[in-house]
């Protein structure tokens, strides 16, 4: 059927029920129906990674993703990632370092280097090059990033030390 | 932009899914990891009337060895390329080109199944599963047929798979230790499709190739399997021996032009990964230089 189709998931870690078209994209029912515009749209077509979320605890495309896809998933969005504290580091670093300007590719670089931080505590400047690879950020020419990423590895890793 | 508007179902079985694209034909579409269909979807190249999402089968997922022969379901992503361990044991060459492929987030989605039946010319493993003797295994109504990696890839997005059927496994010799492997390619950026690339495999005995397949991507419509291997294999390679594979592999690339490379450059990049691959497995780092013209 082309009509509405119904999907529960959780979002940051809340049950939610809807009803929705097949063709809407995850990324468009987070900012459209749940006012979650944190997640930001650039391409749509997985080049920018403006809207990179996360789904059962994997990064992702929240554009090339469709929300009747997301049925019995577990949905986390950078309001989820702020609110619990779990990038504060991190975003304290970015605002630190000047690692945004417009913001526009902020979410989705925290939600990408929080994905590498968690599967590799200490990264060279390279292999953060390479997991950021796919986030586009027009304003700050990448430098800023990779210091607020490294600064925050260093950190974490100094805590735990 | 946004997909125009589809009609979504999720497949309950691989028999289910068949059922599904036999009653639609060609209006319906396959959904997998959806990272190469949604962007299609999205940019209105594609406007199917059915979205069959076999993303949740079970069937179709996992990685195993039965016999001598390593089988990966159709849905197993980029990303359980690179942690297997069965492919790390038996072909390595999957997970080092896996590590080209795009970025975590779409390796994280992306499918072997769906980078086969996307059939794109510049993608990292059609060359690899033609260069690792593999055969796709197809499910139609009718049943099971095994399709050979160097029969399946007919041109650009173009394979042998049927409307109707669905690409379940890929299978391929576990070979274990006895294998060499290559691979590079050369990309603008990391995860950006390749302008030219090479999936290497080779058997070395006393410092010569016994055995030596070499598939190029991204220099022509579909994965090839230079037959300039042939002049490598069974001799001493020297520079003029190389040079001589280096000519052979010039007449057989018809690559395209587009704006990313010309026709020349694109030539040009296959000959260095050529001289660059066999100085390589070869130990002989001379070769990479002394055979440069
Ligand atoms: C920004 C970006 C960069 C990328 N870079 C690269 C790259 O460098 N190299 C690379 O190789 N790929 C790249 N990709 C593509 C990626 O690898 C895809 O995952 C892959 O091409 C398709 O796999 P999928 O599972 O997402 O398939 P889908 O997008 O779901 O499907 C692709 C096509 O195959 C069909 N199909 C899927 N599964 C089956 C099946 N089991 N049986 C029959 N038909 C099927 C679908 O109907 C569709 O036509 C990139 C993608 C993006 C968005
Ligand atoms: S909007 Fe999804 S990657 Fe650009
Ligand atoms: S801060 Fe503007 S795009 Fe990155």
């Amino acid at each position: 059927m082309i009509a509405p189709m119904p999907v529960s998931l959780l979002i940051n870690g809340e049950p939610m029920d809807a009803v929705v078209l097949p063709r809407l994209s995850l990324a468009d029912f987070l900012r459209e129906n749940l006012k979650l515009t944190g997640t930001h749209v650039g391409c749509e077509h997985g080049v920018c990674g403006a809207c990179t979320i996360r789904v059962d605890g994997e990064i992702v495309r929240s554009c090339l993703m469709l929300a009747v896809q997301a049925h019995g998933a577990s949905i986390e969005t950078i309001e989820g990632l702020s609110d619990s504290g779990e990038v504060a580091d991190l975003q304290a670093a970015f605002r630190q370092r000047n690692a945004l300007q417009c913001g526009y590719c902020t979410p989705g670089m925290l939600i990408t280097a929080q994905d590498l931080l968690k599967q590799s505590p200490v990264p060279d400047r390279a292999a953060i090059r390479q997991h950021l690879s796919g986030n586009y950020c027009r304003c700050t020419g990448y430098q800023a990033i990779v210091d607020a990423v490294e600064a925050t590895a260093k950190a974490r890793a100094g805590r735990s030390a | 932009m946004k997909a125009a508007a589809f009609a979504y179902a999720r497949a309950t079985s691989v028999v289910n899914a068949l059922e599904l694209l036999a009653a639609h034909g060609d209006k319906a579409k396959v959904l997998s990891g959806g990272q190469s269909l949604m962007p299609a979807m999205n940019l209105r190249l594609l406007s199917p009337d059915l979205l069959v999402d076999i993303g949740g089968l079970a069937e179709l997922q996992g990685v195993a060895v039965k016999g001598g022969t390593l089988v990966i379901g159709a849905l197993t992503r980029h990303v359980d390329l690179l942690r297997s361990a069965e492919v790390a044991l038996h072909a390595p060459l999957l997970r080092e080109a896996a590590a080209h492929i795009a970025h975590p987030a779409i390796r994280n989605r992306g499918t072997l199944g769906g980078s086969l039946a996307h059939a794109d010319p510049a993608s990292e493993l059609p060359a690899c599963i033609a260069v690792l003797d593999a055969t796709i295994v197809v499910r139609a109504p009718s049943g099971e047929r095994r399709i050979a990696a160097t029969e399946f890839f007919k041109g650009i997005y173009e394979t042998a798979l049927l409307p109707q059927e669905l690409l379940v496994a890929v299978e391929m010799p576990a070979r274990g230790k006895g294998s060499a492997f290559f691979f590079q390619e050369y990309a603008r950026r990391h995860g950006d499709y390749a302008i030219a690339g090479l999936a290497a495999r080779a058997t070395i005995d006393d410092g010569r190739f016994s055995d030596l397949r070499l598939g190029f991507f991204a220099v022509g419509d579909r994965p090839l399997l230079a037959a300039a291997a042939s002049k490598l294999t069974n001799v001493s390679v020297t520079p003029t021996v190389l040079a001589d594979a280096a000519a052979t592999l010039v007449d057989e690339l018809d690559p395209q032009g587009d704006q990313q490379a010309s026709p020349a450059m694109r030539r040009h990049l296959a000959q260095v990964l050529l001289r660059r691959c066999v100085a390589a497995l070869l130990a002989r780092p001379d070769l990479e230089t002394g055979a440069a013209q």
